[in-house]
């Protein structure tokens, strides 16, 4: 949340007048507004717009009615599922990365803290790609996957009807893989800036590690916590090239909403495509408020304690 | 170069940092800006820099006979020495003294090898003769600081400012680097202002001493005249310790010697300084205000008493380590102190 | 990794919590990358070549790494005044804009992908009057100097054509720049500017000589990451560039084109590319903001 701070110091400072030597003249000012709201215009409130202009364009009828396709509501579905598997996975695998990073020392520490960022510097296709290599048939343990090979072990995943490429296992694996480093690249610094001082106190008080972590840490990290989530969630139910890979499109089945807009919009059924269009775009908006709403009150909490 | 700064008032919104100041600083002085934080004291030095602009309608900034007023800071002459040095990081200090005359332009600005020994005459002023190669965060707050000083002197400066220059250096860096300022400023003779919230720094080094608070000047004068002669209350307590006596107290120096109680009885308080009382044994039928001691600190040049008056009015005195072994103290024993000098104010008198 | 503990701690959950870590992190994320790797090497010299450098796939990093390298510059240039002004500025609807900035990272990039295809083909907002602009003059550049094949390179349309390429890879670096460069430009200290006008400097000297300068690291550590993720984006490619093989198709689609066609040897070597041209940014990057808190620790 290192941003956060920085907003603070922002609107600090935008109380203080600036001297005279720091200051453009207004022309200067006021072109490089005009300049910078035009480039934003162009590029991120004409797209957020045409979601909305588009979804509406044959009326709102039309629009609700893109919701009543079974298809649709399959992928709905399998979005929040999806993000309800991966969110919690990388909430529970950041605060342990947190936890084991910021409170001890240890060799290998910032090589470990670069391997966690790894994810983000991968191709959304790419991180689909190596699953299908692990998983996919002709992956390592496909054939372990595929009944025939291994009689026993295939027969009881056969029964199980276990399939993980082209199916929703694969879209969960892939999702955690991209949305992997959002809570554990928000705590880490937070939990760094924060120290380990609180913890001593509490433990030279008699509290356990839980009791110490339950009512000492997480109070002092559930800004932070909160922040990573929603960006994770946003991007886990948003992703759309890894998933694309794994998925196999199958309709009702393996379609999250980004797949299912593609579908839809491929298939020239533009009003249903920008319609579940508007609902991720809804979801961002929702996480974009959100994320000021934290730095805001982060920024304000910051403001009193100091 | 002498400055005048006359009626400047500065408001930042509802908060008013200056309000109608005058200040006249004469040519080749050293004049310190003293006063607490909140005081006004840097916006001061700022409007005279330019890096500030006093309220519109308010009053003139004149250096010598010229109004700078309007003239912004990069045409003024000022030289400017920042609190935290603003050193360019990205620049070597060769880079950083030589970057005034860089700006310049190409008419004015003097050839390559002209700048090249400007800059190594001025490392050769604040003795950093070698450390031209070197960038700001290789140096030690006190070379930080000299480089920002040569910095401002490299462009030639009318006068010369400085916004805290001691401030973020440690305790014995400090006591050097004032003295050596001193000499510094003996040696170039540049009208010289700085800002300071240390009384000691200023009454050691400055010629003159203004003392700043609430966004107005209290009292000008020589550090001399500001420490004996304080013309407020806020200068009496602002520079060294002082007492304020709850009149009435008996044990005041009479112009004949002898010692009566304080002949003014509509006063209410009397600012005495530790070192202007004196202490005797308690003995019937002499003259003084009647106290019991407290504490005794014996550790270093003069001994320092807490003497306890009535049940609650708190005394400190200063005596010599002589005087102290003379009287033989000890806590709880009963003196008479007795008042050499003291100074009353018309804002405490009743009413 | 070594994971011996420099000094015995009192705080509870080392073990459990760097055990976990590493598990998970191993499973996740490293095995299946080495997967990557050693799926590669199991091709003969000859067959990587193939498929690595074969016409197609060149045509597709030309366009893929030019085309984010072309939107990661336009980005710095943009982002650096859009980070000013948020900082430096106060205007109406300031923290709105402010939010906004982060829309690319919140917004499905399939979503931004049919958005900016709405807008910019040649029957949008933009494109409707944007394309007729832009196909005359590539054509008058293409009559002007007609060895450089302008139309080639630059594309006739905008939509559908290399132009939406780079409008997308746009739209997905844009806040990288700002983001990296807002927190520094707050941090300022504004005496830097003050001691350049005092002795003297222009307001255009106190930019290009002080400003900038100070600006610089985190303007390139923007720049890289910007240009790392647009070589790696798909989402909000495919829909706007038209995917013609040798002219618009990017790396990334040629994978899943590979893919589908049960090519895992080529897919996978290509993404192998792919993958050591994004660590070696990632170091970059890492390397230069190590720099540049080094640099500026005062």
């Amino acid at each position: 949340m290192a941003t956060t701070v920085t907003h603070l110091k922002a609107q600090l400072g935008a109380a203080a007048p600036a001297s005279r030597a720091t200051q453009d003249a207004p022309w200067v000012r006021w072109s490089l507004i005009g300049v910078a709201l035009v480039f934003l215009g162009f590029f991120l409130v004409l797209p957020l717009a045409a979601v909305f202009t588009e979804a509406l364009r044959k009326g709102i009828a039309l629009y609700f009615q893109s919701f009543t396709d079974a298809d649709t509501l399959a992928a709905v579905r399998l979005t929040f599922l999806t993000a309800a598997i991966a969110v919690p996975a990388n909430v529970v695998f950041g605060v342990a990365a947190a936890w084991c990073i910021t409170k001890f020392n240890f060799k290998g520490k910032s090589l470990l803290i670069t391997l966690i960022d790894l994810p983000f510097a991968v191709s959304p296709v790419i991180s689909g790609l190596i699953y299908v290599l692990v998983f996919g048939l002709q992956g390592w343990l496909g054939p372990y996957l595929d009944a025939g090979t291994h009689p026993w072990l295939g027969d009881w995943l056969n029964q199980q009807d276990i399939k993980v490429i082209f199916a929703v296992p694969g879209i969960v694996l892939a999702t955690i893989f991209v949305t992997f480093p959002f809570v554990a690249r928000e705590l880490i610094p937070l939990m760094q800036a924060q120290g380990t001082d609180e913890e001593y106190a509490a433990i030279t008080l008699g509290a356990s590690g839980w009791q110490t972590f339950r009512r000492v840490t997480l109070p002092n990290i559930k800004w932070g916590l909160f922040y990573g989530v929603i960006l994770c969630n946003a991007r886990a139910m948003g992703e759309f090239g890894a998933v694309s890979v794994v998925s196999g499109h199958i309709r009702g089945e393996t379609n999250t909403m980004p797949l299912q807009v593609e579908i839809l919009y491929n298939e020239y059924n533009f009003v249903a495509a920008f319609a579940v269009s508007s609902l991720l775009a809804m979801l961002a908006m929702v996480t974009l408020v959100l994320k000021s709403l934290i730095e805001w009150r982060y920024a304000q909490s910051r403001a009193t304690h100091d | 170069m002498s400055i005048t700064a006359t009626q400047i008032t500065k408001t930042f919104g509802t908060y008013t940092a200056l309000a109608g100041v005058d200040l006249h600083v004469p040519s080749g002085k050293l004049v310190a800006l003293l006063g607490p934080s909140g005081s006004g004291k840097t916006t001061l030095l700022r409007v005279i820099a330019g890096l500030e602009t006093a309220d519109s309608g308010s009053g003139r900034i004149q250096f010598h006979a010229e109004d700078v007023t309007d003239v912004p800071t990069g045409k003024r002459g000022v030289g400017f020495v920042f609190q935290h040095y603003a050193l360019f990081r990205h620049m070597t200090v060769f880079d950083n003294i030589a970057f005034g005359l860089n700006v310049l332009k190409r008419k004015e600005r003097p050839s390559k090898d002209q700048i090249a020994d400007r800059v190594h005459k001025l490392l050769k002023l604040v003795q950093l003769d070698n450390l031209g190669k070197r960038y700001p965060t290789q140096l030690s707050g006190g070379q930080r600081q000299r480089v920002a000083l040569a910095r401002a002197l490299a462009v030639d400066p009318k006068v010369l400012l400085l916004d805290e220059p001691f401030g973020a250096l440690d305790a014995k860096v400090r006591k050097e680097l004032r003295r050596w300022l001193r000499q510094f400023h003996d040696e170039i003779n540049l009208t010289t202002v700085f800002v300071t919230h240390d009384q000691e720094e200023a009454l050691e080094i400055a010629d003159e001493v203004v003392v700043m608070n609430q966004a107005k000047i209290e009292q000008v004068g020589t550090p001399q005249e500001v420490y004996d002669h304080p013309a407020t209350p806020f200068v009496y307590q602002f520079l060294g310790n002082v007492n304020k006596l709850q009149l009435p107290w008996r044990g005041f120096s009479n112009a004949d010697g002898s010692h009566g109680p304080f002949t003014d009885s509509s006063a209410k308080v009397a600012y005495v300084r530790p070192h202007e009382l004196e202490v005797l044994r308690y003995r019937v039928g002499v003259d003084g205000e009647v106290a019991s001691i407290r504490t005794i600190h014996a550790a270093g040049s003069v001994a320092r008493l807490t003497c306890v008056r009535g049940s609650s009015e708190f005394v400190d005195v200063e005596i010599s380590r002589q005087r102290l072994d003379e009287l033989a103290l000890a806590i709880d024993d009963p003196v008479l102190l007795r008042v050499r000098r003291s100074r009353t104010f018309a804002e405490d008198y009743a009413i | 990794m070594s994971s011996v503990r420099s000094s015995r701690s009192v705080l509870p959950g080392f073990g459990l919590s760097l055990g976990f870590t590493l598990a998970y992190l191993g499973l996740i994320v490293l095995v299946p990358l080495l997967a990557a790797f050693i799926r590669t090497s199991e091709m003969s010299w000859a067959d990587f070549v193939t498929a690595v450098a074969s016409p197609r796939v060149l045509a597709s990093y030309k366009l893929s790494f030019g085309a984010s390298f072309l939107a990661a510059l336009v980005n710095s240039f943009f982002g650096l005044i859009v980070a000013w002004v948020l900082v430096r500025y106060s205007f109406f609807g300031k923290r709105v804009v402010d939010a906004l900035v982060d829309l690319p990272f919140a917004l499905p990039t399939a979503v931004a992908g049919i958005a900016l295809t709405a807008i910019y083909a040649n029957n949008g907002w933009v494109g409707g009057w944007m394309e007729p602009v832009w196909t005359a003059a590539v054509a008058k550049l293409d009559a002007w100097m007609p060895w450089a094949s302008w139309k080639d390179w630059l594309g006739l349309k905008i939509a559908f054509d290399r132009p939406g390429v780079f409008i997308a890879l746009t739209f997905i670096g844009l806040p990288f720049v700002v983001r990296t460069l807002q927190p520094v430009l707050e941090e300022l200290e504004p005496e830097l500017e003050e001691a350049s006008a005092s002795l003297g400097a222009n307001r255009w000297q106190t930019i290009t000589r002080v400003i900038f300068p100070e600006l610089l690291p985190a303007l390139i550590t923007g720049f890289a990451m910007a240009f790392a993720r647009a070589l790696g984006e798909y989402g909000s490619v495919v829909f706007i560039a038209g995917n013609m093989p040798m002219h618009s198709e990017i790396t990334p689609l040629l994978i899943i084109t590979k893919l589908e066609q049960y090519d895992y040897h080529g897919a996978t070597a290509i993404a192998v590319v792919m993958l050591v041209s994004s660590f070696c940014l990632l170091l970059l990057i890492n390397l230069l903001q190590k720099w540049s808190r080094r640099h500026h620790r005062v």
